[in-house]
């Protein structure tokens, strides 16, 4: 299957103040965003994704590199002539304007008739469920309510692309996951484009079709959830995503499968093709849920000492020393805790899922 | 036995605050009060009460000079109202706009300077600046006391329209351009409509400066150009009539009724962003 391209960043770097001395918020960064897809930039604060946006949008100009969309150069264009929306992380709804006023706005600017703005208008306030609050002005609304409008706005006059700054950041949690199923819903609906900018990696996780990983002005990986959750291109993305344990060693055997020897004369088997040659260091990433424990003899696991037991409900937080002196979490779930030999201070047997064992790196 | 904790600071609980307070009330209203009671004496006298009267009201409002002194001002004060407002509105669309830049403090204080130098300074100055343009030109209008108006009233329009920008959130302009808005567009259909209560302090605030001002007026101006207030100063050195009283009284109405609006205007700044 082949995809359109909606966006092409090519190149992009960005450099805030004097290019010498000045601050890189963008470093080289090349990505295609895939036309009706849920596209999300992922990363902590700081890392440069509403720069991104920004520059998407034509706030901001490249230092280098272009943006090109549906095949077209933008990256000269100003703002007002790029046929993309964005939903600001403040709302930003104009404070003098009713409701139906903020989300016609931008159909007039267009020039479009009085009657397709009166229908658009009206299609819009039903798709965020605002109908009885038309006449409002946005002080009168509540965050949510302003929220909804200001997605309305960006999506009326249909956007080839809709970009989204951390939308949900403002509200609490109930309202976020309600909103995050509803935005998923829309996009679906309306076949348009979403580039959404969150730092949240869960928000990320559920409603993305694709995330690209980023730190430091830098995309780390781009790819499908289940790709950037189960295989992490290295070390920050295991941690960032979800939870990780991380474990050194030094390839023994490069394999496949690779044997990989780790302090304390303990020793594990990956079935991978691409460790590193024998004798360099490595690090191997396991989610705490595929850690699995058993008696502390069975044949092919590490043993380690359980230093604290955690519950959480669901599930069961257990922390280990392992011989080789590192720390490892293995999460249980509730109804398999109550099994013997769980207690802070006993030995246990530790084994992985298979393939949960993931080289990310030295 | 139960002890609160100790209450925060509060000026209100000093010793004879209370006192203090009337004292200062009084000090700053007396005079005032006495002059709007003594504009409606029937007497000649301006300190002695004869019973109550329009009297003075129907002298001075039929006074030719009062009449032409009055119109004088009110036309000063509408044009160096207008004119400062609008170089008001320019000078904080320029400062409030972008990020921080270097030299912003400074870019304040020139703006601001008629408030910090002393007005006789000024005054002096543009006297000696006009009369030579007056020695050049020839011209001796009511030119020279609008354009100093206008330079003085400039801080006075500034600073309830900085204040409101500074209020004004630079996303809704982006927001604005994302909309598909050109510039000229987004500044008629969203920057303009939320400064417009800030102007329209700003140009009240600057109307009533103009009105009342005496120390540049009094030295710019020329012969036959008596404003309102250099009128009645004026008449004070020969004689204190009643006839003051009323056009003081008059004058303070309206700065009250301006300022009024002022506050309800300026009140709505806050209120709404
Ligand atoms: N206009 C600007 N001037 C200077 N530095 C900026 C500007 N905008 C962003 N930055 C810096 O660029 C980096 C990336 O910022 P940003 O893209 O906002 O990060 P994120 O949205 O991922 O939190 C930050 O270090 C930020 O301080
Ligand atoms: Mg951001």
């Amino acid at each position: 299957m082949t995809h359109e391209t909606a966006i092409a960043i090519r190149g992009v770097s960005k450099i805030f103040g004097p290019v010498e001395t000045g601050l890189k918020a963008l470093d080289n960064v090349s990505v295609d965003i895939r036309r009706n897809e849920f596209f999300t930039l992922l990363g902590p604060s700081g890392c440069g994704k509403t720069t991104l946006l920004r520059m998407i949008a034509g706030f901001e100009t490249p230092t280098n590199g272009a943006i090109e969309l549906d095949g077209t150069d933008i990256t000269a264009e100003p703002p007002f002539r790029r046929p993309v929306n964005t939903v600001f992380q403040s709302y930003a709804l104009f404070p003098h304007l009713t409701v139906a006023q903020n989300i016609a706005f931008g159909l007039e600017m267009l020039g479009r008739g009085k009657d397709e703005i009166k229908a658009t208008t009206a299609e819009m306030l039903a798709l965020v469920r605002m109908e009885a609050m038309a006449a409002r002005l946005p002080a009168q609304l509540s965050g949510g309510q302003q929220q909804r409008v200001a997605l309305a706005r960006a999506l009326a006059p249909r956007p080839s692309v809709l970009l989204l700054d951390e939308p949900l950041s403002a509200l609490d949690l109930k309202l976020r996951k309600q909103m995050q199923i509803e935005l998923k819903r829309m996009q679906q609906d309306t076949g348009i484009t979403f580039v959404f900018v969150t730092h949240d990696q869960e928000e990320a996780l559920t409603m993305s079709d694709r995330i690209a990983v980023m730190d430091a002005g830098h995309i780390l990986q781009i790819g499908s959830p289940r790709d950037i959750y189960e295989r992490p291109a290295n070390r920050f993305v295991a941690g960032f995503i979800g939870e990780s344990n991380f474990l050194d060693g030094t390839v023994l055997a490069a394999g496949p499968p690779a044997r990989i020897a780790l302090g304390g004369g303990q020793e594990l088997s990956i079935d991978t093709a691409d460790s590193p040659a024998a004798g360099q260091p490595v690090t191997l990433a396991v989610r705490p849920e595929y850690v699995l424990l058993g008696a502390f003899d069975a044949p092919g696991s590490l043993s380690g000492r359980i230093t604290n037991l955690i519950y959480f409900g669901t599930d069961m937080h257990c922390h280990l020393t392992l011989d080789s002196g590192e720390e490892l979490v293995a999460r249980i779930p509730s109804g398999l805790s109550g099994k013997e030999g769980l207690e802070t201070g006993a030995i246990a047997g530790v084994s992985f899922a298979p393939g949960a064992l993931r080289i990310v790196g030295a | 036995m139960t002890r609160t904790s100790p209450r925060p600071f509060s000026v209100r609980r000093l010793p004879g605050f209370t006192a203090i307070a009337i004292t200062c009330f009084v000090l700053l209203y007396a005079p005032i009060v006495t002059i709007v009671i003594y504009s409606f004496n029937a007497g000649d006298s301006v300190a002695l009460w004869r019973g109550f009267s329009t009297k003075w009201y129907t002298v001075a409002a039929g006074n030719q000079i009062v009449q032409e002194a009055t119109l004088r001002s009110l036309v000063i004060a509408l044009w160096a109202s207008g004119i400062s407002t609008v170089l008001a509105t320019m000078a904080a669309l320029g400062t409030t706009r972008a990020r921080n830049y270097r030299g912003r403090t400074l870019i304040y204080m020139l703006i601001n300077q008629p408030l910090m130098v002393p007005e006789i300074v000024t005054a002096v100055a543009l006297l000696i600046f006009f009369s030579s343009i007056k020695i050049a030109t020839g011209y001796s209008g009511l030119g020279y006391l609008i354009l100093a108006h206008s330079a003085f009233c400039i801080p006075f329009a500034y600073l309830p329209i900085r204040a409101r920008m500074e209020g004004m959130d630079l996303a809704l302009e982006s927001a604005a351009a994302d909309l598909y808005a050109t510039p000229w567009q987004t500044f008629r259909r969203i920057t303009l409509p939320l400064m417009a209560p800030g102007i329209a302090a700003g140009a009240m605030l600057a109307f009533v400066v103009s009105l009342d001002d005496v120390i540049i007026t009094e030295f710019v101006k020329s012969a036959g150009q008596d404003t309102l207030p250099t009128y009645m100063l004026g008449q004070l050195r020969r004689a204190v009539t009643p006839e003051v009283n009323a056009i003081s009284t008059a004058l303070l109405a309206l700065t009250v009724l301006l300022l009024t609006v002022f506050f309800i205007l300026s009140g709505r700044n806050t209120a709404r962003s």
